[in-house]
């Protein structure tokens, strides 16, 4: 198995005739942990969202382990330049799991059920074994005494942290959050970023797309910021938050710095 | 206004009502349990972005919205079978028309229902690896289900009354035996007011469970 889990080469992405991401190249490293900032309407989501194929690329290629995803001419959803099939795009997203800012669970399934729904369709497990796995993934975020809830009846906090279970659960080898806390209360964040920060101690790959500069800051081994749709500057999280070398990343943290007390 | 009303003519006519009861039932459940299905495959079509599956459905969906069922049905019987190059059956003719507005109607509530579902729902699913197909059976048709009982409930009580109009083309349903003993007996009055009570007798139970199964479902939330 190769040192590097994902690669990027020129990746764009258009909606219509908004031209999202510039050509952006990105190594991920096994066991790496990178922190995506930049400001609102960057393209920084869209990245991370192209990685498991949310949004279908337009242009540039990904590599997962050393395998170019996809097929050269002929691209589908979203007139891209390469073709996917639904099968490999399906099996891609067992193995980089994705957690989402609106959390998107189930509603008309239980806790336990919305964990175990990915093992049973999607991996075939038995239901024994799938129950097994999902309980344990729920306590592991501390959620053992909710298996029976609705996530209606959940804090956001909760919910987010049963999709931590469900994309757990899958045993993907790159966890993918795309704003996380962004939706929760102020005081519901830190049980979000508690349990994030325990897998990152882990040692799983993982990619955080956050405005929680401060979290970043301890998280991450690497920080990329994107501006306007391309790697603007990257480094350690103490190069770039700390010892911005450019401009814009200069400006962009001013701007947090000026709301700190 | 003097009228005596006269139930004695009732004690001969039941069975005949209830025999035309069984073909009602038979007309209703052929034609919601397949208009039903026929109106999920035409709603995926109806929600599909090809234009080819696209275009078709929404004409479909158009054309038996906006003709009444009456002229549908005696279409079918007279006009189809021309067409077609063989006579159809009163039974099958009618059959086949309530089955396809049904199906009209039905499409139009499940497509209502599938783009109600917010976005996040699909992603959350392709997000573990969940497949358009599978998508569809697990997590987008079961809230449609839910979100959509009281249009389904709906339209199979209006279906229910519906398939009186099938008497017009002399399918031997309750309405037509009503007919058919009112000009026997002399008695229209009586005869429709038992008939009346019958389609309430018939349809009231499914309305009332779908009300208690609503409440059920919501209560989950």
């Amino acid at each position: 198995m190769s040192d590097t889990v994902i690669r990027i080469r020129n990746l764009h992405k258009r909606f219509g005739d908004v031209h999202v991401v510039k050509g952006v190249d990105l190594e991920v490293k096994r066991g790496e942990r990178i922190a995506i900032i930049g400001a609102s309407g960057s393209g920084k989501s869209t990245i991370l969202r192209c990685l498991n194929f949310m949004e279908m690329p337009s242009d540039g290629i990904i590599e997962l382990d050393g395998k170019v995803l996809g097929a050269e001419g002929g691209g589908n959803a979203g007139g891209g330049q390469r073709s996917y099939s639904e099968a490999e795009l399906c099996e891609v997203r067992t193995r980089v799991g994705m957690v989402f800012q609106q959390f998107n669970l189930f509603p008309h399934m239980t806790v336990l059920e919305n964990v175990m729904e990915g093992l049973i369709t999607v991996k075939r497990m038995p239901k024994e074994a799938a129950r097994s796995r999902a309980t344990e993934q729920l306590a592991k975020v501390g959620l053992q005494d909710k298996l029976d809830a609705y996530p209606g009846k959940l804090s956001g906090g909760q919910q987010q942290r049963v999709a931590i279970a469900r994309a757990l659960a899958m045993d993907p080898e790159v966890l993918l959050f795309d704003e996380p806390t962004s939706s929760l209360d102020p005081e519901l964040v830190g049980e979000v970023l508690r349990v994030i920060h325990a897998l990152a101690e882990e040692g799983r790959t993982m990619l955080l797309v956050t405005h929680e500069l401060g979290f970043a800051y301890h998280f991450a081994d690497r920080v990329v910021f994107i501006a306007d749709g391309v790697v603007y500057e990257t480094g350690t999280a103490d190069d770039v938050l700390k010892h911005p070398k450019r401009e814009r990343t200069q400006a962009f943290l001013a701007r947090f710095t000026e709301r700190a007390f | 206004m003097e009228y005596t009303w006269d139930f004695k003519v009732m004690l001969d006519s039941f069975p005949l009502l209830l025999r035309g009861l069984v073909v009602t039932i038979e007309l209703w459940i052929l034609a919601f349990a397949i208009g039903f299905s026929l109106g999920f495959a035409v709603s995926l079509a109806r929600v599909s972005s090809r234009g080819w599956l696209n275009a078709p459905a929404i004409g479909y969906v158009e054309i038996f919205r906006n003709t009444p069922v009456l002229v549908q049905l005696i279409w079918f019987y007279y006009a189809f079978p021309i067409i077609l190059g063989q006579q159809l059956s009163p039974f099958t003719a009618a059959a086949l028309a309530l089955t396809l507005n049904t199906s009209a109607y039905c499409a139009e509530i499940f497509r209502g229902g599938i783009v109600s579902i917010a976005r996040g729902q699909w992603e959350g699913a392709k997000a573990i690896g969940m497949t358009r197909a599978m998508t569809m059976r697990r997590v987008i048709l079961p809230q449609v289900l839910k979100r959509m009982l009281p249009a389904f409930t709906n339209r199979g009580i209006e279906l229910a009354k519906v398939t009186s109009l099938a008497s017009l083309l002399a399918v031997n349903e309750i309405m037509y035996q009503g007919r058919l003993l009112s000009s026997t007996y002399y008695r229209p009055l009586e005869i429709l007011t038992v008939v009346a009570l019958v389609y309430f007798v018939l349809i009231y139970p499914g309305s009332y469970l779908s009300a208690r199964l609503e409440r059920r479902l919501a209560a989950r939330d």
